[in-house]
């Protein structure tokens, strides 16, 4: 069968739910090969080993996460040409679709990105995508070398293997130094918020402009409905919450199972990055605003007193 | 030592305007691209590069040059010249026939043939995403041609003077970390729209442009032929298309001091809580 090569950058101890769904992908297209950058902790190689990969490429050198890209392409080609996949998986964040976009040019294989289904097997695959905003759903495959497709997350449930694998081990060399790349010169991580991650989270609790600078109402509601925090883009310049809560044409875009829209007029860049949610729920004071043209349910009325009596309800009828 | 004046080329592309209905037509599901603008996320570089002149000496002082080049069909040279009503100091436009259809791959080739063709360019500068085609990998792809560093994703971006050169000192925020990145040049730089805020044309500046020298180049000129570009040049292809259904509102209530209750007893008849 042919080999589906997944790249899995810097996995920690654990293998995230976005990797564990990548390599589920790669099992349904062909057999699961990784190429790994950083360290390998037994306990994400069991994991492996449980979604059937086969065979886990490393790099022979470390430094490949002192540069922008580059070198992460240059050592994918390199996995890539010992495995000869049919076709080859990343994640769908800025850094997996750069990786793709140099690997496509350096095999001469078309790249799909913000790919939300994949169908058939081997190098016959077939990605589902939507575009414009979420205006049109889309079906792309690749007519020149193998897919390279990076896929966004939540696209299907991840479920190991029938039977376990012990991945044989192959380390890649890789020239990092002689790449044309930038470097990384300083790294800034900036503390968790302990709430689910925006990108892949099942429900989302947004605010824009009309919370005035108070997310209070916002995150009680996230945080009782375990949901992550959303805002706008005027909520996020006015410097309210930080960039990273962005829901829109140049934040996230999110498909959770519900979005609850709060003090946001539902301008169409922020529509971009929401409208495929699964149920949309609005509440603004003014009734004329646009977000009401896609609310499945839309409440005309204060954030602060709407949100703060749903909260208090919600706890009141799980008690 | 005196640093070279230095060449940018921004990159802008000519886009359906976001704020109409936008369509995908044809056998090829290509954008309809009638009710076209230059990309709003493409006047971030541009302004971006008119800042980092400024900060340098100048255009008129120092000689640097702010190129602006777009890839598209002849209305696409509308974008040009609303770059150079905010400020680029040339223009450059692709435009052909056979290019229709190119995806990222076969604009990357293109553009890079662009930058070739132009000559001596030290920095090459692109928005975070286009507005159609929405994939961020032509900046990444045409790093890869041009066998430069991409400095991708600058929420901030300064360049060092470093007697005789320059280097880019650029950040880049992630969902995570916030990352400080270094570059020589040249280099192939994307900004996003917490860069700056983009300028708009004044009356000197629309007077102006009318001057400012607007090339057209075929693929001939960029020594490209028909097969490299377009369908035939592209790595991709969209089998089939449909559009999403338009989504239609359903209850909206006004509040009358209940309808934070309403709205979970809403969350309950969907299962949601
Ligand atoms: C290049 C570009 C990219 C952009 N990208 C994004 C993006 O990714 N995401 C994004 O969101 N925007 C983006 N925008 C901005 C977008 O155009 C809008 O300006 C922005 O979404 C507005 O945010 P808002 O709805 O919070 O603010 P406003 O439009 O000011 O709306 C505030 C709303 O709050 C309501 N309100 C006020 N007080 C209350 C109250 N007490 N209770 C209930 N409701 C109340 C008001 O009725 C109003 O509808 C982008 C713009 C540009 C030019
Ligand atoms: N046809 C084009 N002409 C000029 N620049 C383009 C073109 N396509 C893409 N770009 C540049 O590449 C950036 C990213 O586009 P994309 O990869 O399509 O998301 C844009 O913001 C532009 O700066």
């Amino acid at each position: 069968m042919a080999t589906v090569l997944v790249f899995i950058d810097n996995p920690g101890d654990q293998l995230a739910k976005a990797n564990q769904e990548l390599l589920t992908l790669a099992a349904a297209a062909g057999e699961p090969a990784v190429a790994l950058n950083g360290p390998l902790h037994d306990s994400v190689e069991a994991t492996m080993a449980e979604y059937g990969v086969h065979h886990i490429y490393r790099p022979a050198v470390e430094e490949l996460d002192d540069y922008l890209v580059a070198p992460k392409a240059a050592y994918l080609a390199a996995a890539a040409g010992q495995a000869q996949p049919a076709a080859v998986l990343l994640d769908n964040t800025f850094e997996g679709k750069e990786i793709a976009g140099r690997l496509g040019i350096k095999l001469g294989s078309g790249v799909v990105t913000d790919v939300t289904a994949v169908s058939g097997s081997g190098s016959g695959l077939t990605a589902t995508k939507s575009v414009l905003a979420g205006g049109y759903t889309v079906e792309s495959t690749v007519s020149t070398g193998i897919p390279v497709l990076t896929v966004k997350p939540n696209t299907v449930a991840p479920s190991p293997a029938g039977a376990a694998t012990e991945p044989e081990k192959t380390v890649i060399e890789v020239d990092a130094a002689s790449q044309p790349a930038a470097r990384i010169t300083g790294v800034e991580e900036r503390p968790a918020s302990g709430r689910p991650a925006l990108a892949d989270a099942g429900i989302i609790v947004s605010g824009g402009r009309g919370t005035n600078g108070d997310f209070g109402p916002i995150e009680a509601l996230a945080d009782e409905l375990g949901a992550a925090v959303g805002a706008s883009r005027a909520a996020t310049d006015a410097g309210w919450i930080e960039h990273s809560a962005q829901v829109g044409q140049t934040g996230q875009t999110v498909s959770p199972q519900l979005y609850v829209s709060a003090g946001i007029s539902g301008a169409i860049q922020q529509k971009a990055g929401m409208q495929t949610a699964k149920v949309i729920v609005a509440v603004n004071k003014d009734e004329d605003s646009p977000v009401f043209e896609i609310a499945d349910f839309g409440v005309v009325g204060d954030l602060f007193e709407v949100l703060p009596q749903a909260t208090e309800e919600i706890r009141k009828r799980r008690s | 030592m005196e640093n070279k004046a230095l060449k940018i080329v921004v990159l802008i592309k000519h886009v359906p305007d976001a704020e109409f209905d936008r369509h995908l037509t044809g056998p090829s599901h290509t954008v309809d691209r009638s009710t076209s603008i230059l990309s709003e996320l493409d006047e971030y570089p541009l302004e971006a590069a008119l800042q980092l002149v400024e900060a340098h000496g100048g255009a008129k002082k120092a000689g640097h040059q702010v190129i602006a080049v777009t890839m598209g069909p002849d209305q696409a040279s509308a974008a040009v010249k609303k770059a150079l009503q905010i400020g680029a100091h040339e223009g450059v436009h692709l435009s052909d026939e056979a290019l229709a259809g190119s995806d990222a791959a076969a604009t990357s080739l293109a553009l890079a043939a662009v930058v070739k063709q132009i000559g001596d360019v030290d920095l090459v500068m692109a928005g975070m995403a286009s507005t159609d085609g929405e994939t961020s990998l032509v900046p990444a792809q045409l790093a890869e041609r041009l066998q430069l560093p991409q400095v991708t994703f600058a929420s901030e971006l300064e360049l060092q003077d470093e007697g005789g050169t320059y280097r880019i000192r650029a950040r880049r925020d992630g969902d995570t970390h916030s990352d400080t990145i270094e570059s020589a040049l040249p280099a192939v730089v994307s900004v996003t729209d917490q860069i700056n805020e983009p300028r708009y044309p004044n009356f000197k500046g629309i007077m102006a442009a009318k001057k400012k020298p607007l090339t057209t180049f075929s693929l001939a000129d960029i020594g490209l032929e028909t097969a490299d570009v377009g369908f035939d040049g592209s790595w991709t292809r969209v089998e089939s298309a449909a559009a999403r259904p338009p989504r239609s509102h359903g209850t909206i209530i006004t509040d009358e001091g209940d309808a934070g209750k309403q709205l979970v007893d809403f969350l309950e008849q969907q299962k949601l809580v």
